[in-house]
């Protein structure tokens, strides 16, 4: 008997990723570019995140000869985004063929109550999360996989370690709880019991936990693996700045070797102009993207 | 009996785990430093280009050939067979391998994402076995001196050559422990009686 769509076929892919930088990519020859550079997979979207801060308006899942055109392109798994709450776009990229699902803060909501039920589907999923809580809430709604959200498209990268800090920091605190206390921890966190147990129990979230949101130069890249993230998102950064392939080598080459100062020295050598970026000080709270997703 | 595992990226920490579930003292193999005084190394699953650009760009492409060629048994799972192989179809062109076993693989064979899945299988010498295949490989040719130890239909996904053994499926995700325990009771510690 052979099974699809397992939590174990749909876990397990992620961890495959382990270790990789995951980079967002609009043309078949950025795909091309990302997986020179040994990328482990790419995000085939419309626009990247800095450009839809800029344009503004609504933005949606990319349109299926684009993504056809970038899976044609590579061998790696590419990956999609489907708005928050949005079943039938999940639904449209099950059934083109995507690796996995992003239902991502980036894109508009489509549901401001309720994300996608994601065990429905065969095909797996990744989901945003600023903290604990809502990192167990997609897991239990079916997500294999986890980023912290960071803030898409500023190239601004403390975002991204508050959330990767914050999650991480629950869990250790977990890991310190006796019975009474984590059912408490459950009520606090609004996330289910068998799951705040089995987290507390593991010491990590029960599936692969990436970050993402602001990354833009190998030391950040570095920076988030020594946090203790299993990979990375590099949205905007490599794609926005002066020399992307040098830049998209460079970061796969920090977060391989984030444990290695003269490494990544090397590798942050020449690489031309980063993204300009904006702080995420600047922004209003309207301009927030984190906080899309509850 | 030490076993590096390769870690340049992949699930790397499953492997750990099931290596020393089966008696191993397991080493993560970073740099070409990390290859001394191994007796066995595995290949884990990941991205067999991005593994293969690391390894060429790490400068551990040839030693790692110029060790397993010499004799270090050596396990690859999923991406690892890709690795060992020495044809791959449906890769990239410039795609960089180890070689050493004699098999053309074809990538992402059973197909996308949505195509993985999980499956019992008896393997050769081992056993029955839940195999669980993620964007897998299959072995599309084996050459006459590499023994098939199981098949999904007619395609072969696990398969051994003196000190090289191989398999599409991924046994260091299910906790099972015995594929690990063949590759160190068998192959490893066949080396170390020599």
């Amino acid at each position: 008997m052979s099974e699809t769509g397992t939590d174990v076929v749909k876990r397990g892919m992620a961890e495959q990723l382990k270790g990789g930088v995951i980079m967002d990519v609009v043309t078949r020859e950025q795909a091309r570019i990302a997986e020179d550079a040994g990328a482990v997979a790419v995000m085939a979207l419309e626009r990247v995140p800095a450009d839809i801060r800029r344009d503004g308006g609504v933005s949606r899942m990319s349109d299926p000869d684009m993504i056809d055109a970038i899976k044609a392109e590579v061998t790696i798994p590419v990956m999609a985004k489907a708005r928050i709450g949005h079943f039938v776009e999940a639904q449209v990229l099950q059934a083109i063929g995507v690796d996995y699902i992003d239902e991502s803060e980036v894109l508009t909501p489509a549901d401001y109550a309720h994300h996608i039920v994601k065990t429905d589907f065969t095909v797996p999923f990744v989901c945003g999360a600023t903290n604990l809580g809502e990192a167990l809430r997609r897991i239990s709604e079916g997500a294999a996989m986890v980023r912290s959200k960071g803030e898409a498209g500023t190239g601004d990268v403390s975002q991204a370690t508050t959330h990767i800090r914050t999650i991480l920091g629950q869990i250790k605190r977990l890991t310190t709880l006796d019975d009474a206390e984590l059912f408490e921890a459950a009520k606090e966190l609004r996330a289910p019991i068998e799951l705040v147990r089995q987290t507390a129990e593991l010491g990590r979230l029960p599936v692969v936990l990436f970050v993402a949101g602001g990354v833009a130069t190998p030391a950040d890249a570095a920076m988030m693996m020594q946090l203790g993230a299993d990979g990375v998102f590099i949205g905007s950064g490599i794609f926005k700045s002066g020399d992307p392939a040098a830049r998209a080598r460079a970061c796969v080459e920090a977060t391989a070797y984030f444990d290695d100062a003269e490494r990544i020295a090397k590798v942050s050598r020449g690489l031309g102009e980063a993204m300009v970026g904006i702080s995420v000080d600047s922004l209003g709270a309207g301009d927030l993207l984190a906080q899309r997703g509850w | 009996m030490r076993v590096g595992v390769l870690a340049l990226q992949g699930d790397v920490r499953e492997h750990v785990r099931a290596l020393e579930g089966a008696g191993a003292s397991a080493v993560p193999v970073k740099r070409v430093s990390d290859l001394d005084d191994l007796d066995g190394i595995v290949l884990p699953g990941g991205e067999s280009t991005t593994m293969g650009k690391l390894l060429t760009l790490f400068d551990l492409l040839e030693p790692l050939q110029a060790r397993i060629s010499g004799g270090l048994p050596t396990y690859g799972t999923c991406a690892g067979m890709i690795l060992l192989a020495s044809e791959v179809l449906d890769g990239r062109s410039d795609q960089r391998l180890i070689g050493g076993l004699d098999i053309t693989v074809r990538r992402n064979a059973f197909g996308s994402q949505v195509h993985s899945f999980e499956q019992d299988l008896t393997v050769e010498g081992v056993g029955e076995v839940h195999g669980v295949f993620i964007r897998a490989p299959w072995v599309e040719r084996a050459g006459s001196s590499v023994d098939v130890l199981a098949s999904v239909g007619e395609h072969p996904v696990a398969v051994r050559q003196g000190h090289l053994l191989a398999t599409s499926f991924h046994p260091e995700l299910t906790g099972e422990g015995r594929m690990h325990e063949f590759f160190v009771n068998t192959l490893v510690a066949k080396r170390e009686d020599s």
